[in-house]
């Protein structure tokens, strides 16, 4: 019987880990719906953009107040997990602060992680006041879901830390009564001031506030680890590798296409037979489509970018468009990249391949008019905390309109035939191209 | 502006034998566009005043393609940048100098895969290149403490991390070089970038230009530079919707080096 503890542990830890490893296998596999881009090179580059963006937050600090708020909540979860991993091996073997051992260091780290419990509590009370009370246009603008989602988030935190502070002053308090299994180990300069509380308690009401703490907050942080494939938070995983398999071209560079480059080539090859049957295996193979109107026609690092966006709207408060009242939100891009690469993976998860569903991402999810309104100015993608480029999905939705639509607004059509015909984007003729110098 | 200036081009240099040490990329906004025919016109004076060994394509130049890759067509994109690479090559070129962003952006970045491999400079970069060596002066002149704000160009700037190069020069014409709040990797586009320049703006409250001219006004600069013949138009034209047209200039960096030498 005294092993019934241990096992509904290992049970409900195996559920939270296999469920949530279940959830993210589906990601892996809906990421991998993206057409292939080799990101392998400069692994040293990759590797310390990763330390330097995504483990040492420096382009979160560029917005100080949020940023630093940030840095608080980030550390807390970090080093608060130390914590979670002698709860894990208390929960398996049923012993009591295994790491006490440690002596002092021990008093050290519990110490430690109180104080980032405490912080970490001021820091989220904050944050639910700028996304609730003040006016940030980036937060005002969420509605829905994506609202609710981000306060719940922050009412996870606030539980958990709770329930952390809580247990350890219950702990506290039955370490002064001297009571079995409870011995001396810890400092508690955060939740010696919660233990008066539970003054005149007896010890087993106590043991009950401990062990009720103790094991809401193991099973929070589960369902918290199993939340985040439901929500925007997964960035606190994947803004690791997003980071890593970042874009290391100049932020101008626009990538080559390689399938319109042999065609080209071809073109202005003056010894290619027009009239060449095309080799065997050409003829079989349908022709590439030209630019994105769906997800699948987006790459693997594009539909990474979607899971990793937490929807802090950053992006979209640099966009020039949007703050001059255009329909075009580089979140938004992001959002409905993701929803959509999601709709598609609920599609394959039912059918067990896709199905024609009637939909895109381009109409269904982003008009054209939105796309229109971009000036390519690469603010968003400066201004994203975890590399993602809203800019690079904006125009390869572009390259289908025009070269699977010849959809184009007018005037570029007029820009385009005029580069076409004479040179320039304005109909002056090539051959006045230096006439400045004689005027 | 009649005033013919001496500009070689590279058939000339050809028929002579010789090579020159930079390709000056004219671009069509510095061919075609009354206004940045003056910035291009600034920068050969310089390059003259530099003894600068240069020679422009002329009628073998062709637009880089730029707009037309950002409008989404790559076929147009590549066919106007294997064009212009098999020129520059026939010519050997080794080093290109453009006023324009755009192209500079487009000549750096994107020409290499397609077999067009140069070292690419902005002018601003260039300029700066020829001060370091001595073969530039560059003095306060008559812009000597005037109130100057430099706009940043999406593609020089953001795009290509070229951020010092227009202040160093700005700083030797002993101006007073003020930034706007939004500058440098924050600074705020124009409004031109990404072929907008060649469409009407999707609907909204307000242009990019006036947003970006009302940044510059709140500097209360006497000049605004600019090393971008587009965005040069655009806070031009928003300059004048502000009515303040008679009170600020926008100029390009070139232009300011040149005219305070009463080039």
């Amino acid at each position: 019987m005294q092993y019934i503890p241990n096992i509904i542990f290992i049970i409900a830890l195996i559920a939270g880990i296999g469920y949530f490893t279940k959830n993210i296998r589906k990601v892996i596999r809906n990421i991998r719906l993206g057409k292939d881009v080799d990101r392998t090179d400069n692994k040293k580059e990759r590797f310390n953009n990763m330390a330097r963006i995504a483990f040492g937050q420096s382009k979160m600090v560029r917005r100080p107040i949020s940023g630093i708020l940030h840095v608080v909540v980030y550390l807390g979860f970090i080093i608060i997990n130390i914590e979670v991993l002698e709860i894990i091996i208390d929960g398996i073997l049923g012993t009591h602060r295994i790491f006490a051992f440690l002596g002092g260091f021990y008093d050290f780290l519990i110490g430690s992680f109180e104080i980032l419990a405490l912080l970490v509590l001021v820091s989220v009370f904050i944050f639910w006041i700028r996304r609730n009370v003040i006016n940030i246009k980036r937060f005002k603008t969420l509605k829905g879901w994506p609202k609710n989602d981000g306060n719940i988030i922050l009412y996870f935190e606030v539980v958990l830390m709770t329930l952390f502070l809580t247990m350890n002053g219950a702990d506290f308090q039955l370490q002064s009564l001297g009571a079995e299994h409870y011995a001396k180990a810890g400092a508690y300069p955060v939740s010696q001031y919660i233990a008066p509380l539970f003054n005149g308690m007896s010890e087993a009401s106590l043991i009950l506030v401990e062990r009720g703490a103790w094991w809401m907050h193991i099973i929070g942080i589960l369902i918290f680890l199993n939340y985040l494939y439901f929500s925007k938070h997964l960035h606190i995983l994947l803004a690791f590798p997003n980071t890593y398999f970042g874009d290391l071209k100049p932020k101008g560079q626009m990538d080559n296409l390689e399938a319109v480059t042999k065609e080209v080539m071809l073109m202005m090859d003056p010894n290619a037979d027009p009239f060449a049957a095309p080799a065997e295996d050409e003829a079989e193979a349908e022709p590439e489509k030209f630019g994105a109107s769906d997800v699948t026609d987006l790459n693997w690092v594009q539909l990474l970018n979607s899971y990793t966006c937490t929807e802090c709207g950053r992006c979209t408060s640099e966009c020039p468009a949007n703050q001059t009242g255009k329909k075009l939100s580089p979140r938004k891009i992001m959002m409905d990249t993701r929803d959509r690469l999601q709709e598609v993976g609920d599609n394959i998860d039912k059918n067990g391949s896709f199905v024609d569903d009637g939909k895109q991402l381009l109409n269904d999810y982003i008009t054209p008019e939105e796309l229109w309104a971009c000036t390519s100015c690469n603010a968003c993608v400066e201004a994203c905390p975890v590399s993602i480029s809203p800019l690079s999905i904006i125009l390869d939705m572009r390259r289908y309109l025009v070269m699977e639509q010849s959809a184009a607004p007018t005037d570029l059509n007029n820009m385009m035939s005029n580069i076409e015909n004479n040179g320039a984007p304005w109909p002056f003729n090539q051959m006045d191209r230096l006439n400045w110098s004689q005027e | 502006m009649s005033e013919t200036v001496k500009v070689p081009t590279m058939a000339e240099y050809m028929a002579e034998g010789k090579k020159p040490e930079v390709l000056f990329w004219v671009g069509c906004a510095g061919s075609f566009d009354d206004r940045a025919k003056k910035i291009t016109k600034a920068f050969v004076k310089l390059l003259h005043s530099a003894n600068v060994d240069f020679a422009v394509l002329g009628t073998e130049e062709s637009c880089t393609g730029d707009p037309a890759k950002r409008s989404g067509n790559e076929f147009l994109f590549q066919m106007q940048a294997v064009t212009n690479i098999e020129v520059m090559n026939a010519y050997e070129i080794k080093k290109v100098v453009t006023a324009c962003p755009h192209c500079f952006n487009t000549l750096k970045n994107e020409y290499p895969v397609l077999g067009g491999d140069y070292e690419v400079m902005h002018h601003t970069q260039f300029l700066k290149s020829l001060l370091d060596e001595g073969r530039l002066t560059v003095q306060g002149g008559k812009f000597k403490g005037k109130r100057i704000t430099f706009h940043d160009p999406c593609y020089l700037g953001r795009a290509n991390d070229v951020y010092e190069a227009p202040r160093d020069l700005l700083r030797k014409l002993e101006v007073e070089l003020i930034e706007m709040k939004r500058c440098k990797r924050n600074g705020l586009c124009c409004g031109a970038g990404g072929a907008q320049m060649f469409k009407e703006p999707e609907p909204g409250n307000k242009d990019v230009n006036i947003e970006r001219t009302e940044d510059a006004l709140e500097t209360k600069p006497d000049i605004i530079a600019a090393g971008c013949p587009f965005c040069n138009t655009m806070m031009t034209d928003g300059v004048k919707s502000k009515e303040k047209e008679d009170s600020i200039d926008v100029m390009d960096v070139a232009e300011l080096i040149a005219n305070a030498q009463d080039l």
